[in-house]
């Protein structure tokens, strides 16, 4: 995900250790300086986010990476980098928690990701990667959109995609002198009227404005920016939705399903905010139920519930506390419904 | 008798780095001046278009709003991490934070010492006035002892809430700042000193030197419940006993 940071043109790196993704941080401070971008290892979370939002500020593609508690820390900052209309990249490995947890695999953070976590009415985009080479993929697709839209984007990962190894084929890099201009940025005011970078708006009719024109944003994206996967839902009776590496070990257990007679299917969203709406809702009319699998205590299902509404059952299967699902767990689960 | 406009000698005009907007400080607070100051010192080092501002939150949250190169908000604490990312983008741009006691030394004690240790290319200024102006005068980390805020209403006891914080000294002590200084602003003498310490600060950086901090003790007459006449007294006479003034560390 670093490597594939750098191809997108990142050229400013800003973290501080935490597990399951010091590799990242690691790798950051050993590459960056090669491509002439800055690393830095922040005095804390709260630092590197401040430091991400000085550096887009200034016009440069940047990122920042942790896990959980971490990320609770670079809440405000996210907020402030919305409400400034500043585009960074957030790599969330996310882990067993709330509080210091563990380091075990999780999906607790689905709520803070997708449902603001911080203050204020904003939206980040969140992309969820399934494998590597997807990881890989949607960090570049991640620095993509937040230049197009001038948003946060999150990368929603999981300690087991922070630990896995798979081969993978990295696309050809970014030359980040070839990226579209900011004429925005704050690059000293010379033949230019000064630029000026804030979230703050005293007047209640100006922030209005400028809150309804970002909201506009966020409608364009929801309009343009889902994505998701469909495998094996065409003949489906039962579908489970999943995403993250559950989706993945989802697929075993449609496979399994499938060879003792049971029509399964998966929905995977890839996009979790914007949310898979629209996909979920038309499955809704024609499978009897949707088992939605996560490791958390039930946070995505409440996304599919409103997408469902009452035109299927919508059960929930959920591991806590970085424990992991197998297939035949989900299997098992799916038998209760089956009959 | 006529005037004869071109006999007139012009001995005090608007500098060039601040705008029509108006500045919403309180009457006689310090605040203006130094911000005044600063303006004057980017037109005559001439650095209008290289020049960013980094502007806190506290009574100066608007100040991007003031002068006339670009600007950007920090998160309350956060203006030294915020200056170091566009900095480090862009090592051209002339880059300083402008930050409160309570910005700079209680919420935002990690970032403002951290990169004064990294050694960061940019300019702090502190304004050290012992109050917290734009929430209505809480205590501060600097409010001296004995001293009376909202937050201490029989005012500050150390055994409740520890000793002023002497912030310039902390820095000091640290190998990478190269200047590193305190100033005040209660009389003549004060200000012409102030405005020779921010315009050597921003020299430094220009030549790639480094860090400098700038802190200045300043007023708050609002919530010091004094008029301005009285604050500079006070500063004069009271204050400084609490944070001696010059300057402590000048490794150029
Ligand atoms: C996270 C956060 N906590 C608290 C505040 C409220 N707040 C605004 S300004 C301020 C203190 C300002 O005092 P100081 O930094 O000394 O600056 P001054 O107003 O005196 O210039 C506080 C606590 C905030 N905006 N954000
Ligand atoms: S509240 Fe105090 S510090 Fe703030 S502008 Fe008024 S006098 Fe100045």
């Amino acid at each position: 995900m670093a490597e594939a940071g750098i191809r997108a043109g990142c050229r400013a790196y800003f973290g501080y250790p935490i597990t399951p993704q010091n590799e990242l941080l690691e790798y950051m401070a050993a590459h960056m300086p090669k491509v002439g971008g800055i690393f830095i290892q922040a005095e804390s979370e709260v630092a590197a986010i401040n430091m991400c939002y000085g550096a887009s500020a200034a016009g440069a593609r940047t990122m920042t990476s942790s896990s959980s508690p971490g990320i609770s820390l670079k809440m405000e900052g996210i907020s402030y980098l919305a409400g400034a209309d500043l585009p960074t990249v957030l790599i969330n490995v996310v882990r067993g928690g709330p509080g210091l947890g563990n380091i075990a695999p999780a999906q607790g953070d689905y709520f803070q990701a997708t449902k603001g976590g911080g203050h204020g009415d904003y939206r980040m985009i969140v992309l969820a990667p399934a494998t590597i080479p997807e990881s890989i993929e949607l960090v570049m697709l991640a620095f993509e959109l937040a230049d197009r839209y001038r948003v946060p984007v999150m990368v929603l990962a999981d300690g087991m995609l922070g630990q896995m190894m798979e081969p993978v084929l990295f696309p050809e890099p970014v030359d980040p002198a070839a990226l579209p201009a900011k004429p925005w940025a704050i690059t000293g005011a010379r033949g230019r009227r000064p630029n000026r970078i804030s979230s703050y708006f005293l007047d209640p009719a100006e922030l209005s404005a400028r809150n309804v024109k970002r909201q506009r944003r966020y409608q364009q994206i929801e309009e343009q920016e889902i994505r998701y996967e469909e495998h094996e839902t065409a003949d489906a009776t039962l579908v489970v939705a999943a995403y993250g590496s559950v989706a993945r070990i989802a697929r075993t257990a449609v496979r399994m399903a499938r060879s003792e007679g049971i029509k399964l299917g998966l929905l995977r969203p890839i996009t979790v905010w914007p949310f898979p709406y629209s996909p979920l809702r038309a499955l809704s009319r024609r499978v009897d139920a949707i088992l939605t699998v996560e490791m958390n205590a039930g946070q995505m299902v409440e996304d599919v519930r409103l997408a469902v509404a009452e035109r299927a059952e919508t059960p929930f299967y959920g591991k806590l506390g970085g424990l992991v699902p197998t297939p035949k767990d989900i299997l098992r689960e799916v038998k209760r419904y089956a009959s | 008798m006529p005037v004869n406009a071109k006999s007139m000698v012009k001995v005090f005009e608007r500098p060039k780095s601040l705008t029509d907007v108006q500045f919403t400080y309180c009457p006689g607070c310090h605040h203006g001046l130094v911000t005044r100051i600063i303006a004057h010192t980017i037109d005559e080092l001439g650095l209008q278009e290289r020049t960013v501002v980094v502007a806190p939150v506290g009574c100066s949250v608007s100040m991007y709003e003031w002068f006339h190169f670009d600007g950007i908000q920090a998160s309350h604490g956060r203006a030294c991490a915020v200056a170091t990312g566009i900095k480090r983008v862009n090592p051209h741009l002339i880059v300083f934070t402008y930050q409160g006691d309570g910005d700079l030394a209680a919420i935002g004690t990690a970032e403002s010492i951290h990169a004064a240790n990294r050694g960061e290319n940019i300019t702090v200024v502190f304004i050290n006035n012992q109050i917290y102006g734009m929430t209505g005068g809480q205590m501060a980390p600097t409010t001296l002892i004995g001293q009376w805020a909202t937050s201490c209403p029989t005012g500050r006891d150390p055994a409740l809430a520890g000793y002023p914080i002497r912030f310039a000294e902390i820095v000091a002590q640290l190998d990478a700042p190269v200047y590193v200084t305190r100033q005040s602003l209660y009389d003549q003498k004060r200000i012409m000193a102030t405005k020779r310490a921010i315009k050597k600060a921003f020299q430094y950086q220009v030549e790639d030197k480094g860090y400098s901090l700038v802190e200045i003790l300043a007023n708050c007459p609002t919530n010091w419940r004094m008029s301005p006449v009285e604050t500079n007294r006070r500063l004069a006479d009271e204050v400084v006993k609490s944070y001696p003034l010059g300057d402590l560390v000048d490794r150029v």
